[in-house]
């Protein structure tokens, strides 16, 4: 079997990627999944800041409106910045840590159909009679009074992604602990390696509150129940609580691995060896605890009385601490080192300031007197902007320039990136700074249209030009990879030259099979140190031998399919009920039959044996002989 | 340079609506916490900018040469403590007035406060949010208002909230920062109304939900006007009188008004009460007992002009409601529910309706 690519038709390649479980494939699907939800949500952005560029706009109408709100921020954090995120992690962790896969590459294909399932179909809400439009937080007693589909295309749409983000979650956690090289001790994976396993961490107990609260609103909104009606006794905080218990780790999900991905970049374009190793990984852990202790800050005018407004305050304050330790510790890493301006160490000198000035806000809005000025309005806008876009979102374009390399064996244009960089920071300052002042100006947040006379539009409109800075800069960014892939100049090994850890030491992108032998690790920075004392490679800690490898797999994708179908069923029995069984008569049957596909699906993985296949020696050997690029 | 800072916020927005240009002792305390907390964020970001700065001058593979291979620094314990212990202090200094702060602006003590005759002392408006308007009803005086809340100045205002649809959140930025309406339980908390800020602005401040509601949350609007304590009490005075005695129409085409308005017509006081003394915390539509004397109609349509403009912005309002405030429960009434003569005498109708002004 040899490694070279062949020449495919289009339909091969299509089923390979259908059917894939190898990781450095099911990363390429979820950047471009990831990248294409980005581009939806940018354009549903460009949307609320065309309406908001003047005073008593009517470019949208307002029920549309608060749909595009709604989806805007739901496909940005669920269906763009985790997928982007997942894909890096997926391309890259289990190179660094020297291992072959994830531990469980069928779970991995699952988690990826799943999140993509689930994206489409709450997308398809907008061609199904209208998208949900009580906010990404979906607060109970709104969208239980929400009409139409729309609320249930959110809760049904993100129960299925979500349980692609739990899988793939626990996949990460197991594929850290078991699966590391020989010599991989735990004080030696990369800055990347342990902000994936701590986010994987946090997905494990952050999501099932997730998926309990989602649980209770789909049975009141599709099965009569009444966990949020107050007059029937239910009690609508609960939601505020499940969401946010939910909700805040969900922030520390996306940027713990983007504060991975700068850390590795400091590192490797500073030519120096992260500052405080051990304290950034502490800070990495500390912060993912102290992440699910805070959630009621969200809360603060809800009323929850003043006692439980100081605990959640004070702990919310105390994140700054590791926080700042980890800035400081990458100022150090570049302090004394050799600093290259490449376009992934733009992004993230860019980083610094940036997320330093969402940061304090974040500080601000923590002290919760203040905060009854603050809540739910354009400052606070500008504070989560200015971490998701300014952390979390810098993070993905400096991933995507630094790792494109080791993805796909081509280098973006540096100069194209330049551009798309300073475009993208110039836009993204122009467009979230002003509106800190927006909000301390009293322009709530959410809201469809803004009036004459109070003192609102000039900021306005200096926050529309910058979000024009920023969707042109995107536009130039996917011109760059259009053409970074029409060229296909092949890069080596090592592309950046300075690469320190393990996935620098083997071919971009690397044989499917990852390493043909496992490598020995001695140190953090296993392949700098052997750079360092002269060798090119890494040196094996085991003899050439057979590899054992998974098959690929149709069933994954079919047991997604299950889901996506029944959850079709599950909405518009709603439909059926209310006619008396007069239409709608198909939605019970579909629902039936798409749990049946995804229960089948699962009993045939159960039932049928897949043992996999090896790699013999011998073709391992001849791969070497034939020589690759 | 909290000075400086200070002078430079408070530049930013109207008077009326700026939560920069406090109006009161609640906002004010709430301001000084945000002044505080901003300058110790300042301090951060000028510490982070200047090590910032020099790392990425000095350190420029340009300045260090191309085959320069730097020492890898393992860290520093010294540094390492320096910049854990220093944010601490920092943190503490704005822990402690926050908590501080925290605690007494849910001081609500003064609201159990009765005289020797078991009259409560402090002033309680009961508020009750819908969607895309405002209920005030005065528990202790018997009477009850929406849209335009009224209060007096140099006193502790104490509110009850809650929402009878869905949740929202009463926020006056100039005042004080928001507290949630749920539909679950009461809210309590206070205000207090400077009355030379209060001056500055005409005695009107602008009022806002702050909780995505629906279509029309951004039109959720309402206003507050300040009164001095002795016009207060004339006002409630008032109030209390209007809801007591039956006014005759000043002329026919009021009459006939009044007649659109009432049940034969159509209808509108089957939500609308026009008694100031009616139908608190149940009415399904604002009452219009002193509507004639609304600085905004529907809390969007500024009623201050001049009387023609007036009488446009409530019809307007009568035959557009869904376009001005689109999901509203009132819906609209074109040509065909009301002819243009009825609309004319029910305008002259609704701005007859006052209270406390001629």
């Amino acid at each position: 079997m040899s490694t070279v690519a062949q020449k495919q038709g289009f339909l091969a390649v299509l089923w390979d990627y259908l059917t894939t479980v190898d990781h450095k494939k099911i990363a390429i699907l979820y950047l471009i999944s990831g990248g294409f939800f980005f581009l939806v949500g940018g354009i549903e952005a460009m949307i609320i800041r065309i309406q908001l560029a003047v005073p008593d706009n009517n470019f949208v109408s307002a029920g549309l409106y608060n749909e595009i709100l709604t989806m805007h921020g739901t496909t940005m954090i669920f269906l763009a910045a985790m997928p982007l995120l997942f894909a890096f992690m997926n391309a890259v962790v289990p190179l660094q840590i020297g291992a072959r896969d994830v531990a469980f590459p069928f779970l991995n294909s699952l988690g990826f159909w799943l999140f993509f399932f689930g994206g489409i179909f709450l997308n398809l809400s907008w061609f199904l009679g209208g998208a949900p439009d009580a906010g990404w937080t979906s607060y109970a007693s709104l969208s239980i009074t929400s009409e139409g589909h729309g609320i249930d295309f959110y809760v049904l749409g993100l129960q299925i992604s979500g349980a692609g983000t739990l899988i793939a979650g626990i996949n990460f956690l197991v594929t850290i602990i078991n699966m590391r090289a020989p010599g991989m001790t735990y004080m030696r994976m990369p800055l990347f390696t342990w902000s994936t396993f701590v986010a994987s961490a946090l997905i494990l107990f952050a999501f099932p509150p997730l998926t309990v609260g989602l649980f209770l609103m789909l049975f009141d909104r599709m099965f009569g129940a009444n966990f949020f009606d107050v007059s029937m006794g239910g009690n609508t905080i609960i939601w505020e609580h499940l969401f946010w218990i939910f909700g805040h780790p969900e922030v520390y999900i996306l940027i713990l691995p983007a504060f991975g991905i700068f850390s590795e970049i400091f590192a490797t374009f500073s030519r120096k060896r992260l500052f405080g190793y051990a304290a950034m990984v502490f800070a990495t852990v500390l912060i993912g605890f102290l992440g699910f202790m805070v959630w009621a800050h969200h809360m603060f005018t809800v009323g929850l009385g003043p006692t439980a407004n100081a605990i959640f305050a004070v702990a919310t304050m105390a994140i700054a601490v590791p926080t700042g330790v980890k800035i400081f510790n990458w100022m150090l890493t570049m302090w004394g080192g050799s600093i290259v301006f490449t376009t992934p160490m733009l992004y993230a000198v860019a980083f610094i300031p940036s997320f330093t000035a969402g940061g304090v806000t974040g500080v601000m809005l923590a002290s919760a007197a203040a905060d009854y000025q603050y809540h739910d309005t354009y400052f606070v806008v500008a504070h989560f902007h200015y971490v998701i876009v300014g952390g979390v979102v810098l993070g993905l374009l400096a991933g995507t320039h630094f790792y494109w390399p080791k993805m796909f064996g081509t280098m973006l244009n540096e100069f194209l990136g330049k551009i798309t960089f300073w475009l993208f920071l110039i836009g993204f300052h122009a467009t979230f700074f002003v509106q800190h002042f927006l909000g301390l100006m009293g322009m709530p947040r959410r809201i469809w249209k803004f009036l004459d006379g109070q003192g609102l539009n000039l900021f306005n409109l200096i926050s529309t030009i910058g979000a024009v800075f920023m969707a042109v800069a995107v536009l130039v960014l996917v011109y760059n990879i259009i053409i970074t892939q029409i060229k296909n100049v092949r890069v080596g090994n090592d592309p950046w030259g300075d690469g320190r850890t393990l996935e620098w030491a083997i071919a971009s992108p690397p044989p499917f099979y990852n390493f043909k032998q496992l490598p020995l690790v001695r140190g953090l920075d296993p392949y700098w140190i052997e750079k360092m004392e002269g060798n090119t490679k890494m040196t094996p800690a085991e003899p050439v031998g057979d590899i054992h490898m998974p098959n690929n797999s149709f069933i994954p994708f079919v047991m997604s399919l299950g889901l996506f179908i029944a959850a079709f069923g599950a909405m518009y029995q709603v439909d059926w009920r209310a006619s008396d069984g007069e239409s709608f008569v198909w939605a019970i049957p579909v629902l039936i039959i798409g749990l049946l596909i995804t229960l089948g699906s699962m009993a045939v993985r159960s039932l049928k044996d897949d043992h996999g296949y090896h790699i013999h020696k011998e073709d391992l050997l001849k791969d070497d002989e034939g020589g690759r690029e | 340079m909290i000075a400086a800072l200070a002078f430079i916020l408070s530049g930013c927005g109207e008077p009326f609506l700026s939560a920069l240009q406090p109006a009161g002792e609640v906002a004010q305390r709430q301001y000084n916490l945000m002044v505080l907390s901003a300058v110790v964020m300042v301090v951060v970001i000028i510490v982070v900018s200047i090590v910032y700065s020099i790392a990425i001058t000095k350190f420029r593979r340009s300045k260090v040469g191309e085959d320069v291979i730097p020492k890898q620094v393992e860290g520093s314990h010294t540094l390492e403590i320096l910049w854990t212990v220093i944010p601490i202090i920092l943190v503490l200094v704005l822990a402690v007035p926050t908590v501080a702060v925290t605690f007494a602006l849910a001081d609500t003590a003064e609201m159990e406060e009765v005289d020797e005759e078991g009259n409560r002392t402090a002033l309680v408006i009961d508020v009750r949010a819908n969607l895309y308007w405002w209920e005030f009803n005065y528990p202790d005086q018997g009477i009850v208002t929406a849209q335009d809340l009224v209060v007096p100045t140099d006193q502790n205002v104490y509110f009850n909230v809650i929402a009878s649809d869905v949740k929202h959140s009463f926020w006056i930025p100039a005042v004080g920062g928001k507290i949630d309406t749920n539909v679950d339980n009461m809210n309590t908390f206070y205000l207090n109304f400077d009355s030379e800020s209060a001056e500055e602005v005409d005695n009107l401040f602008y009022g806002k939900c702050a909780e995505l509601c629906g279509p029309s949350h951004a039109l959720m609007d309402f206003k507050v006007q300040t009164l001095s304590s002795e016009d207060f009490d004339e006002w409630v005075a008032a109030m209390q009188e209007a809801g007591e005695e039956e006014s005759e129409p000043e002329n026919e085409t009021i009459a006939r008004g009044e007649e659109v308005f009432g049940n034969d017509g159509q209808a509108c006081i089957s939500c609308h009460a026009v008694s100031p003394t009616e139908r608190a915390g149940n009415s399904p539509g604002p009452n219009l007992a002193t509507f004639g004397e609304r600085s905004y109609v529907a809390g969007i349509l500024d009623n201050r002009d001049p009387e023609e403009s007036r009488e446009e912005n409530i019809k307007n309002w009568i035959r557009n409601a869904d376009k001005l405030k689109p999901g509203n429960t009132m819906g609209a009434y074109n040509e065909d529910d009301l002819s243009d003569e009825d609309l004319d005498a029910l305008t002259e109708y609704l701005m007859s309706l006052k209270v406390y002004t001629e």
